[in-house]
């Protein structure tokens, strides 16, 4: 069984430049911040290093961070400009019963997160569902469509602070 | 002269009595059987998580309800967990205890319909009814604590909306008395039922590592042989206060991880859910129930994920916090969400007429998979 800290350094060891700060200081959980295209690398690391042995993801959460600067476009509407979109992995290890929390941080014109399908299975759907609400696309995800929204929507991303519910959805008028 | 031969494409669902809700089943078919399933969902999505950002954070456990319909109680029990561990709240003794009351008759409750949807969806009709009889009991206890029998808004961050009903221990102690027979005859009348285990034995095996790959967790995963529980692997509530086992499948009509397995866990964990029951009738202390409700709920800035079994699994909230009174974000991690990902994988290789099977031994609940 290993802490937050000590996974932090043997992964700062191991990826050195891959691996950002270790955020402790939040109240409940503390969290390594880690490159979005290296994502894939640590994690399998973490899967497969004996002492780490991190066999299970429990949840993967794409949020938005809402740390843009807000700006009108030519409708009137505000959105969010600049600033990131993140995903954060909760991994936990069944057999040795420790957990850690990853987080990645990526640009929100151009997010782009490499997958972690092919370590954990379960991914698959979680990316999924990360892609179709905030627009995250994971590299190298075997089908990356959308999961609980239509798969022809067309208005955007719907858990992204600035979206705008759309008036018509194919040519249909959506009554508010 | 040589044919052409094809795949066939079937759609089972949207609309299917034996799809537990509106999901859709795409089934890549040669002859009978089965090359490839791939669950299309989403089709009860009402963006629990949009609607959760507008909203304060006690208004939300009202939305957390109507996730996994079957499990109300239990869904709230993790909301309020994940939000007193936020929050730092201490809950009074008596609240705990009821809490794991409710909960863990909420299990019974959730199991009863699994188990009696499981026998109607492959032929056996009358344990459906056995159960719901049983189930209904157990709902007017909630109704006579709260009002509601299904959708609740009982456990509030802090405490309780209401204390429990004068009757309610006798009521609660007087089912289990007649509930631990009702059990015997489901055995015999199911369980056991030679017809029903040769449906469900030896289909749609899971091997404990594809589990655990794919985050598979509870009975489906214990049924696979994996001892974890997170009442105790990662307790929360006061369930290290209680004596219960956990069950895990050990392969007995057939091999471990089979539909049937999946199928015993649940009745076996209903048995260990009455001991903690009565444990817990016994020891209930007196106290105030809502004594502990903060009167503003504003969490510091930070985030939490706060798990705890579900009766389908690990059911967790991940909640931002960015100080203010509405949530930057919250994430469910619903175990429904997760288990059907396995499905297309369980498939391969059985009937069409197993597929059917094999869903019901998963107990999903649509609610919670599309959010």
């Amino acid at each position: 069984m290993k802490t937050p800290e000590e996974i932090y350094n043997l992964l700062k060891e191991k990826f050195n430049d891959a691996i950002g700060e270790f955020i402790s200081d939040k109240p409940a959980e503390s969290v390594i911040v880690v490159s979005p295209l290296e994502i894939d690398k640590v994690c399998l690391f973490l899967r497969d290093e004996k002492e780490l042995e991190f066999n299970s993801l429990m949840n993967l959460s794409g949020v938005d961070d809402a740390n843009g600067e807000k700006v009108k476009d030519e409708n009137e509407n505000e959105i969010l400009k600049g600033g990131t979109l993140s995903v954060y992995y909760h991994l936990e290890s069944i057999n040795l019963k420790h957990k850690v929390t990853l987080k990645v941080s990526t640009d929100r014109e151009n997010p782009e997160v490499a997958s972690v399908e092919e370590v954990w299975r379960c991914a698959d759907w979680h990316e999924r569902e990360a892609y179709d609400m905030y627009g995250i696309k994971f590299l190298n995800h075997h089908n990356l469509i959308r999961i609980l929204m239509p798969y022809d929507w067309e208005a955007g991303y719907p858990l992204r602070k600035d979206y705008q519910n759309p008036e018509f959805y194919k040519g249909m008028k959506v009554p508010y | 002269m040589s044919f052409k031969t094809e795949e066939m494409v079937l759609n089972m669902g949207p609309q299917h009595p034996s799809t537990h809700g509106v999901l859709r089943l795409e089934l890549v078919l040669d002859g009978e059987l089965i090359e490839d399933v791939i669950p299309h969902i989403g089709y009860l999505h009402r963006c629990f998580e949009k609607h959760s950002e507008a909203m304060t954070y006690p208004q939300i456990i009202p939305y957390t309800d109507r996730m996994d319909y079957l499990a109300s109680m239990y869904n709230e029990f993790g909301y309020v967990v994940a939000m007193e561990r936020f929050m730092n709240i201490q809950v009074p003794e008596r609240v705990e205890y009821i809490r794991v009351i409710m909960g863990e008759f909420q299990r019974i409750a959730s199991h009863l319909v699994a188990l009696g949807t499981y026998g109607a969806d492959i032929g056996a009709f009358t344990p459906f009814l056995f159960c719901f009889r049983d189930r209904e009991r157990i709902l007017h206890l909630f109704e006579i604590t709260c009002g509601a029998r299904l959708l609740y808004n009982y456990m509030w961050i802090g405490g309780l909306s209401h204390d429990i009903h004068p009757d309610f221990v006798r009521l609660a102690k007087e089912f289990i008395k007649d509930f631990r027979p009702n059990l015997k005859e489901l055995n015999e009348l199911l369980t056991f039922n030679q017809i029903f285990i040769d449906r469900t034995a030896n289909v749609g095996i899971l091997p404990a590592e594809t589990a655990i790959n794919y985050g598979i967790t509870g009975p489906n995963l214990r049924a696979s042989g994996v001892k974890w529980d997170l009442r105790k692997d990662d307790p929360y509530s006061i369930y290290d206060k209680f004596d219960f086992d956990i069950p895990i499948g050990k392969g007995e009509k057939g091999t471990t991880g089979d539909c049937w397995d999946r199928y015993y866990m649940r009745v076996l964990e209903m048995e260990e859910s009455l001991k903690i029951i009565e444990q817990a009738l016994d020891q209930i202390p007196e106290g105030d129930v809502s004594s502990a409700i903060p009167k503003r709920v504003k969490p510091p800035v930070g985030q939490i994920y706060a798990r705890v079994e579900n009766p389908r699994g690990e059911l967790g909230y991940f909640i931002i916090s960015d100080g203010s009174l509405n949530p930057l974000r919250v994430k469910v991690r619903a175990p429904s969400f997760v288990n059907l990902e396995v499905f297309g994988e369980l498939c391969k290789g059985h009937f069409v007429a197993d597929v059917v099977a094999i869903l019901g031994s998963i107990d999903i609940v649509l609610g919670e998979i599309d959010r």
